[in-house]
């Protein structure tokens, strides 16, 4: 663009110019005059065309890097492979040592429990590992399998459902198995609890945990208070029975949770719920009035009502240091049906108190009072081998555990267990759980 | 029945009075978003802010007044980056708001929008709490805060077409406000430039590239892990050859171990609003880098 020559000759004529001046030659200053006019013309021209350009240039350029922060976010934002589409995987690693000074024959007097319930056997054992498998379907759907490894090498379909993700009027529909919403603790998994063990009245009742095949649909009110309700129908799958085959539902259950925030450090939620459940055959340990270790068998009708009751406080509501959580729920239960092969109908309830304590950022303790009231029952003609002792079982639990990250977790529990009457059982407990894969979000 | 009757009439009622209110409702998982939103939305806007400064986002219960809150949204506005994976999903799930699904213009994620930094080249949980999109602490950089101030008031106004251009103009008065305050932060935060800081959490990497500061040590011997004793005293000996000019935590974090650090290293310990709401002066996203600046200068002092 620049001509060498053109500059040297510029520069030239400006060193000149005062020698110029000097020869005072007036035609030929005019000429000079001229050709320097021309050329300033001509250069001014250039650098405008040169400046022009450069600004263009500096646009473009600007523009490039801009493009390419863009690109750089966007890269750093969704990072790609081919297994992007997999879904949320989560093992749950789970093991007890567990020293009692009680055997394992366990029942509670007076409650045909049914189900899987109990502290479990002694000395080292796997607890329940669970393997979960979560992710959203499409647009509308999203689905979940969790299933439970027992230390017996069998594995149990714990929860394998679809619900909706898109229905309007603040709608939920769950469908497959699941646990029921009824009560605070039914619906959270082992992991999650805050002691080895549910408490009695969930063993007694609900044959620890409730879940069934079926569905659910859930409700949740546009107000600023936290108001859900929800209504199931299932199979009755209650208490390790197979629910009924036969058309329609053999389980209906209801429920309402309401709760919020009381200042910032506080908050709440309470509910009410119904279970109406016709399981069969239903199995009970239990021991008859000659001492010996029975099985029962029941089938019939199951009413339970639960009144749940959960707080937190957390100053400022910030947990990681130090937090309170104290929970609370009462079951009552009636039961009409038949006993093995005589007429059986009882009506009992209980309930569990707990506090769990966070004092460190690694560390929490926690007690709970478990109790049982035996209620009115009538054996009918099983009055021969079952006799209504009228008594009411009780339990009371300690905790700590260590918690090194939210992943892990080693647990220290003493309860002394009174299930059974004129038995008192001496349990200690301890306990590691790890969760590997998925970060797990946890409900309230 | 009659009763029946009055329960439905109150539901309408109830469900009229939500019709009526017209605004926008955004639901804010951090502070500054939600003074972000209320900067560019003004009276379109209804905010509500899910935490505070002084609680820790990682780790936020999911309070029942939550699912309430995320159920009659139009917007979520959160950082992103798996810095609410701990709550807001179950949250989500429970509340299962069509509009704020992942993809939906209801969903918007900050982290999108800057250039992240930290991005760990290995995910291993033995590293502590790592985030495999970058380190999502990105509020402490204000070019940052410009960035997704353009890209909220542009999700603004595709939520509410009607008032496309009320957003447009109010970004482009913040824009041109924020533009003027970062001169004005950078001009006083030029002494700031090379000094040789200590952190307790890695909060902070969007704030050193900012203003040039040079974090030698982390008080948490792994991101979320709470500082140790050893850890602590490895620090104070690094110190002795390396010395730092002050130690900083955030509001939320707390005080022990920086006060610890300061109290043996003798430098001074630095608490940072972090985020809106975080001291006293941070009442707002402008009053929060005058304050944080501030104190970054007297702690450097």
């Amino acid at each position: 663009m620049f001509k060498p020559k053109l500059m040297v000759r510029a520069v030239a004529l400006t060193f000149l110019l005062p020698l110029a001046a000097q020869a005072n030659d007036s035609e030929e200053m005019e000429k000079l005059r001229a050709e320097l006019q021309e050329m300033k013309q001509s250069y001014e021209g250039r650098i405008k065309s040169l400046e022009t350009r450069l600004q263009q240039t500096e646009t473009v350029a600007g523009d490039a890097a801009k493009t390419a922060e863009s690109a750089a976010v966007q890269a750093s934002a969704r990072p790609t492979a081919s297994n992007a589409f997999n879904p949320d995987i989560s093992l749950i690693l789970s093991g007890t040592y567990a020293n009692r000074s009680q055997d394992s024959d366990y029942h509670i007097t007076g409650f045909q429990a049914g189900g899987e319930i109990g502290p479990g056997s002694r000395s080292f054992s796997l607890g329940e590992s669970e393997l979960g498998v979560y992710a959203n379907v499409d647009h509308y759907f999203y689905g979940g399998l969790n299933l439970a490894l027992a230390p017996d090498n069998s594995v149990g379909v714990e929860e394998a459902f679809i619900q909706t993700t898109a229905l309007p009027y603040g709608l939920t529909l769950k469908a497959g198995r699941f646990f029921s919403g009824i009560g605070y603790l039914n619906e959270q998994h082992a992991h999650t609890w805050d002691f080895v063990d549910n408490p009695l009245a969930y063993q007694a009742f609900l044959g620890n945990q409730y879940g069934d095949d079926g569905l659910q649909l859930k409700w949740l009110a546009p107000t600023d208070i936290f108001l859900e309700v929800g209504a199931e129908v299932g199979r009755g799958r209650i208490a390790d029975t197979e629910g009924r085959d036969k058309n329609g539902s053999s389980a209906t259950s209801l429920f309402a949770h309401v709760g919020g925030d009381v200042g910032v450090s506080n908050s709440w939620r309470a509910g009410l719920s119904y279970l109406q459940v016709s399981p069969e055959n239903r199995e009970s340990n239990d021991l008859d009035a000659s001492n010996t270790f029975v099985t029962n068998s029941f089938t019939g009708k199951s009413k339970v009502w639960i009144a749940d009751a959960v707080w937190k406080w957390a100053p400022n509501g910030n947990g990681t240091n130090t937090s309170v959580k104290v929970q609370g729920e009462y079951l009552h239960r009636s039961e009409d049906g038949t006993l093995n092969t005589d007429d059986y109908s009882a009506s009992q309830s209980g309930w569990y108190v707990q506090g769990v304590y966070k004092f460190l950022q690694e560390w929490r303790t926690a007690l709970r009072y478990d109790h049982l009231d035996a209620g009115t029952v009538n054996y009918g003609l099983n009055t021969a081998g079952l006799a209504d002792t009228n008594y009411n079982p009780q339990r009371i639990s300690w905790m700590l555990d260590y918690n090194p990250s939210e992943f892990s977790r080693v647990r220290l529990q003493l309860s002394r267990d009174e299930s059974r009457q004129g038995v008192t059982d001496n349990q200690v407990f301890i306990q590691y759980q790890m969760s590997l894969g998925a970060h797990g979000a946890h409900k309230y | 029945m009659k009763k029946c009757i009055q329960i439905i009439s109150l539901f309408l009622l109830i469900m009229a009075a939500q019709a009526a209110n017209a605004a926008i409702n955004v639901f804010a998982c951090e502070p500054e978003w939600g003074a972000l939103a209320k900067d560019l939305g003004g009276d379109k806007v209804n905010v509500f802010t899910a935490t505070n400064a002084l609680q820790d986002v990682h780790h936020i219960e999911a309070k029942p007044s939550l699912v309430s809150q995320l159920r009659k949204a139009d917007l979520l506005a959160c950082t992103g980056s798996e810095l609410e994976i701990g709550w807001l999903p179950v949250l989500m799930r429970q509340a299962n708001n069509a509009k704020l699904q992942a993809g939906k213009p209801g969903n918007f994620e900050a982290a999108h929008y800057v250039k992240m930094l930290e991005i760990p080249s290995r995910l291993d949980r033995a590293d502590g709490d790592v985030h495999p999109g970058g380190n999502p602490h990105i509020q402490t950089d204000p070019r940052n805060i410009a960035k997704v101030g353009e890209a909220l008031a542009q999700r603004l106004a595709e939520i509410d077409a009607a008032n496309a251009t009320f957003y447009q103009d109010r970004h482009k008065d913040f824009a041109q406000r924020w533009q003027l305050a970062m001169k004005r932060w950078e001009t006083q935060a030029a002494p700031l430039k090379g000094v040789a800081i200590v952190v307790q959490h890695k909060g902070f990497p969007y704030l050193e590239d900012w203003l040039g500061l040079n974090e030698i040590a982390t008080l948490e011997p792994k991101p979320g892990v709470e500082p140790t004793s050893s850890h602590l005293s490895e620090v104070l000996t690094q110190l002795q050859s390396q010395p730092a000019k002050m130690v900083i935590r955030a509001a939320y974090n707390s005080d022990r171990p920086s006060q610890w650090l300061s109290e043996k290293a003798k430098i001074p310990a630095v608490a940072l609003p972090f985020t809106v709401g975080g001291s006293e002066r941070a009442k707002d996203l402008f009053s929060l880098f005058d304050d944080t600046v501030q104190r970054l200068l007297d702690g450097a002092k």
